[in-house]
């Protein structure tokens, strides 16, 4: 390939890992139904949960919730909780009555929860007996987004996982592109592999149920996105193989992993190089605008999606920046292998979280840009510390080569934005009555009227 | 099992945590499984606090649930204690450790911390956020509420604002200022500003003033049973009821001092010629009961507005509002199902909504202005300017808030009337509702036209997951082609009543067909 960076001398894959135990600032796994429902358009998901679950959808969906989502929660109840029997049945007939009012919907989840767990309500029956009942119309299936079993993002890979058992069998040599991509990217994604002359490629999740990609011996897949574990595992225990490569995030991401792909079938150099050339060049074009902002900056990561890792490497590589430590909620070393070798050797690589003894850290490193959760970043940046807030990079369409800027873009806005506000104060203002107190009477009828 | 896709109201854990972010020097430690913290950016995102809600969470994960979720409970209780040094702590557990029947009450209590631990009972399977958030507080405030000498001057305390409450931080700052102009002192505001020393100093007050039934009374009921302390009943959100809060008020401490009000302007906005269209207009009303209580006695007389349905979301209350609703002669509408609130909005067809952040959705999928009057709210609702609910500065912001919606709806007729321009075509729908995306989308299927919505409204049901509204003439009644386009003249903040009277009218006669003359029948039959 041309114009390759120079590696790192050994790379971060053999770092000493730091795994910590404590308090997890964290979403659970049912925060993946929030994307995945908009990728799969003929799927319901249906959290057998709390009030809780059903607060954290709405929370995390925001105003989503009022355009009559493909979601929902069957929230438990005391009865429900008194006598196992009970509950079967009354799943049944919410099932029965969802279905028949959503005729559209082709498969149906049955996500579980913390609760649903505890109880231990069998799901994977439930799902069963209610695929025998609406079929074919209707297929059933079920997985955990239990906080107690999932991080975030892991409920994708739970529900890609649940759905490899049933895909249909191929002896045919056949590539699938894992992971649950925004149509504009995957529609890139497609393309760019249908112009080096790949073909028989199809996607999981698919975007409509009879798309689903068909799995065999001869099966190849690569996957986009870092936590698909389980997901790789169970397409290898259907004979399929991995193509083992970074992740397509930055323009050397994304020409690593297509490059692996065309080794993978045999594509010859220059059919590579000719396809590739023009969408890198606008890739690192658009880096380079952004860059400028984040070179020599030290970056903070928190645990949250799983995609710490190979966005480490894009900042680091393609931005110039230092990572200072690396939190991340599970390292799948075999997935993230190919990226941590592309790290520099510096940063502090931790798994799990004790977040208190993070923040501690974190303070003391004063990193000039911190990603992590909601619950953390308003409260950091009172203390002065710019931050970029993760749930987005999960959201956003950042994979790939025409998204490369955008991607660095979502780091370098906070810091260019800490830099035009010249207001003085930074730190948010002390809540609560006491300090409101001198506002009334005399300045307040002025301003509001 | 209940399906569900919207809530009005959280877990009560959530309740608790509202009690504990709004109070100082206390520490939440709250037994639940690795996901629960999602909570922290309700307070972090949303009220926008510049500092992490002070509760920490065991976050238990499958790995965790043999046997050691107590001492992981035990460990972060402790960690909690050491790093925070609180004054005091509470404890309770989510829905999930509910389940697995740990009892942080007594996992504290062995434990020997230096201060006072409060255990938490939050029934998650049966009980709101709501009633977390007053259970709470009332806890918090058995516990540490003192016998104390009252104070020398005449004082009270201003109980019920939490965290996350809707215009609590205005609230507080202008009944404050207008106690102080009574002379009458604030000993403690609780439980929004105050530490658990400052419960301890409840007692020293001559009355209390319940800010909010909804997170407060408990602990009011618990306090004028103990410490002798009587609370005054009247929610001042409005004119009327100001004025009767510090007639109360005026006969707990026997103040004769009349507050200022030459910066209430409601009263003369309201007389004021350009107010007349608002007579008569129809008004729904649904949220939390003391909001709608209150929204609904001041669109009537402050407004000169018609309630024609109210309704609100916390079964608490139910008997208090359905009292309420039966002296304006109107069913309550009590229901935590937003389908159910959608279904009377349909039917009824009102001019104005005066409701959630979710009723708020309803009124754009129907066309119909609407006004936030309660919790739970969105983060615009939650705003920088000073913008109270109650007493005079309040009454002046209610005002604004639901007529601007109004005043719109005006000025976007008048555009239409006058400018055939492409801009204000009929199908553009009034902009100020963010129709760029038209109402009623439903998921995979072709918008309806705004305009007509009321009446396909229902059709486009069938995608949605709620049975038709029983409208009589529903499918029924066909409108001719002329009749259509004459419909499509009437403004179309009335257009959906317009529709729904004719064919009400229509099909109580046993008329099939709607035409030119139906329609302005039908008009004269209903006109006033």
């Amino acid at each position: 390939m041309t114009e390759q960076r120079p590696l790192p001398q050994s790379g971060c894959r053999d770092t000493p890992i730091l795994r910590e135990r404590g308090q997890r600032e964290v979403f659970c796994g049912l925060t993946g139904i929030i994307w995945l429902h908009r990728k799969m358009q003929d799927a319901f998901f249906l959290v057998v949960g709390s009030r809780t679950c059903a607060h954290l959808l709405q929370s995390a969906a925001g105003v989503m919730i009022f355009a009559e989502p493909r979601f929902g929660t069957a929230i438990l109840e005391e009865k429900d909780l008194a006598g196992m029997a009970d509950a079967h049945e009354e799943l049944d007939r919410e099932v029965t009555r969802l279905l028949s009012r959503r005729p559209d919907i082709r498969q149906l989840f049955l996500v579980g929860s913390c609760p649903s767990e505890v109880i231990k309500l069998d799901l994977s029956r439930a799902a069963e007996r209610l695929s025998q009942q609406f079929a074919p119309h209707v297929r059933v299936l079920n997985f955990s987004g239990s906080g107690i079993e999932t991080t975030f993002t892991q409920g994708e890979d739970a529900c890609l996982a649940s759905m490899v058992p049933g895909l249909p069998e191929t002896e045919a040599r056949n590539f699938v592109v894992v992971g649950a991509l925004p149509d504009v990217v995957e529609d890139q994604a497609l393309s760019l592999l249908a112009a080096m002359g790949i073909e028989h490629v199809s996607c999981l999740p698919a975007r409509r149920a009879g798309d689903d990609p068909a799995v065999g011996p001869n099966t190849v897949f690569a996957l986009t996105q870092p936590f698909l574990g389980d997901t790789a595992g169970a397409l290898e225990r259907r004979g399929a193989t991995r193509i083992v490569a970074p992740f397509p995030f930055g323009e050397e991401g994304t020409t690593a992993w297509i490059a692996a792909v065309a080794e993978t079938f045999g594509i010859a150099q220059h059919v590579f190089d000719d396809v590739t050339a023009a969408p890198r060049a606008r890739a690192r074009k658009a880096i380079a605008a952004q860059a400028q902002e984040l070179n020599g900056k030290r970056v903070f990561f928190f645990p949250d999606s799983q995609l710490e890792v190979p966005l480490a490497r894009f900042l680091t590589r393609e931005c110039g920046m230092e990572a200072v430590e690396i939190g991340t909620p599970y390292l799948h070393k075999d997935l993230c292998g190919p990226d941590l070798a592309l790290i520099a050797e510096g940063p502090v690589l931790s798994e799990g979280q004790d977040v208190d003894l993070q923040l501690d850290r974190c303070r003391a490193n004063r990193p000039d840009l911190t990603v992590c959760g909601l619950g953390l970043a308003n409260p950091l940046e009172a203390e002065g510390l710019s931050t970029k807030w993760a749930i987005e990079l999960v959201f956003t369409p950042v994979h790939f080569y025409e998204q490369a800027g955008d991607l660095a873009g979502l780091f370098s806005r906070p810091l260019r934005r800490r830099a035009a506000l010249r207001m003085g104060a930074t730190s948010g203002p002390i809540e609560g009555p006491s300090a409101a107190q001198g506002l009334r009477p005399a300045a307040a009828g002025e301003v509001s009227a | 099992m209940k399906l569900t896709v919207w809530t009005y109201e959280g877990p009560p854990h959530v309740g608790a945590m509202r009690v504990a972010t709004g109070m100082k020097d206390l520490h939440f430690v709250l037994h639940a499984p690795q996901g629960d913290t999602y909570a922290d950016l309700l307070f972090t995102m949303i009220e926008r606090r510049s500092h992490r809600p002070p509760v920490t969470f065991t976050t238990f994960q499958a790995q965790d649930l043999g046997s050691d979720t107590a001492a992981l409970f035990k460990h972060a209780a402790q960690d909690a204690h050491d790093r925070f040094q609180p004054q005091a702590m509470i404890v309770g557990s989510s829905c999930t450790a509910e389940l697995i029947q740990d009892d942080p009450g007594g996992l504290a209590d062995t434990m020997g911390l230096p201060v006072p631990v409060i255990a938490l009972e939050l029934p998650s399977y049966s009980r709101k956020e709501n009633f977390g958030a007053d259970e709470t507080f009332f806890q918090i405030t058995r516990c540490l509420a003192e016998p104390i000498e009252r104070t020398a001057r005449i004082s009270c305390n201003l109980l019920g604002p939490t965290g996350l409450g809707f215009r609590h931080r205005d609230d507080v700052t202008e009944i404050a200022a207008l106690l102080e102009e009574m002379g009458v002192d604030i000993n403690v505001v609780a439980p929004m500003g105050a530490s658990p020393t400052d419960i301890a100093r409840l007692g020293a007050a001559h009355f209390n003033v319940l800010l909010y039934p909804e997170t407060g009374e408990t602990a009011a009921r618990w306090l004028e049973r103990t410490h002798s302390q009587p609370y005054t009943k009247t929610v001042p959100i409005g004119v009327g009821a100001t004025r009767e809060f510090i007639a109360e008020v005026q006969e707990l401490s026997g103040s004769t001092v009349m507050p200022d009000d030459s910066r209430l302007r409601l009263p003369w906005w309201s007389s004021s010629v350009d107010s007349t269209y608002l007579t008569g207009k129809r008004v729904f009303v649904f949220g939390d009961a003391t909001h709608v209580r209150a929204a609904a006695r001041m669109a009537q007389e402050e407004l000169g507005f018609e309630v024609v349905g109210l309704g609100c979301y916390n079964r608490e209350f139910a008997r208090d509002i359905r009292a309420f609703a039966r002296e304006m002669g109107l069913e309550a509408t009590i229901t935590d199902d937003y389908l159910e609130v959608e279904a009377a909005i349909e039917a009824l067809q009102p001019e104005l909504i005066l409701g959630t952040q979710m009723e708020r959705h309803i009124g754009k999928r129907l066309n119909i202005p609407c006004a936030v009057i309660s919790a739970p709210v969105h983060v615009q609702d939650f705003p920088a300017r000073y913008s109270p609910q109650m007493g005079f500065e309040g009454a002046n912001v209610i005002f604004d808030t639901w007529i601007h919606p109004l005043v719109m709806g005006l000025e976007e007729h008048l555009l239409a009337m006058f400018r055939e321009d492409f801009e204000f075509h009929d199908a553009a729908g009034p902009s100020h509702h963010g129709h760029s995306v038209p109402a009623g989308t439903v998921e995979g299927r072709p918008t309806p036209d705004p305009a007509l919505s009321a009446a396909t409204a229902a059709a486009g049901k069938e995608a949605s997951m709620v049975d038709a509204p029983a409208l009589p003439a529903e499918g029924n009644v066909i409108w001719l082609a002329d009749a259509e386009r004459e419909l499509k003249k009437i403004p179309f903040f009335v257009r959906g009543k317009a529709r729904r009277n004719t064919e009400l009218f229509a099909a109580e006669r046993g008329m099939h067909q709607i035409s030119v003359d139906t329609l302005y029948e039908a008009k004269a039959h209903y006109a006033r």
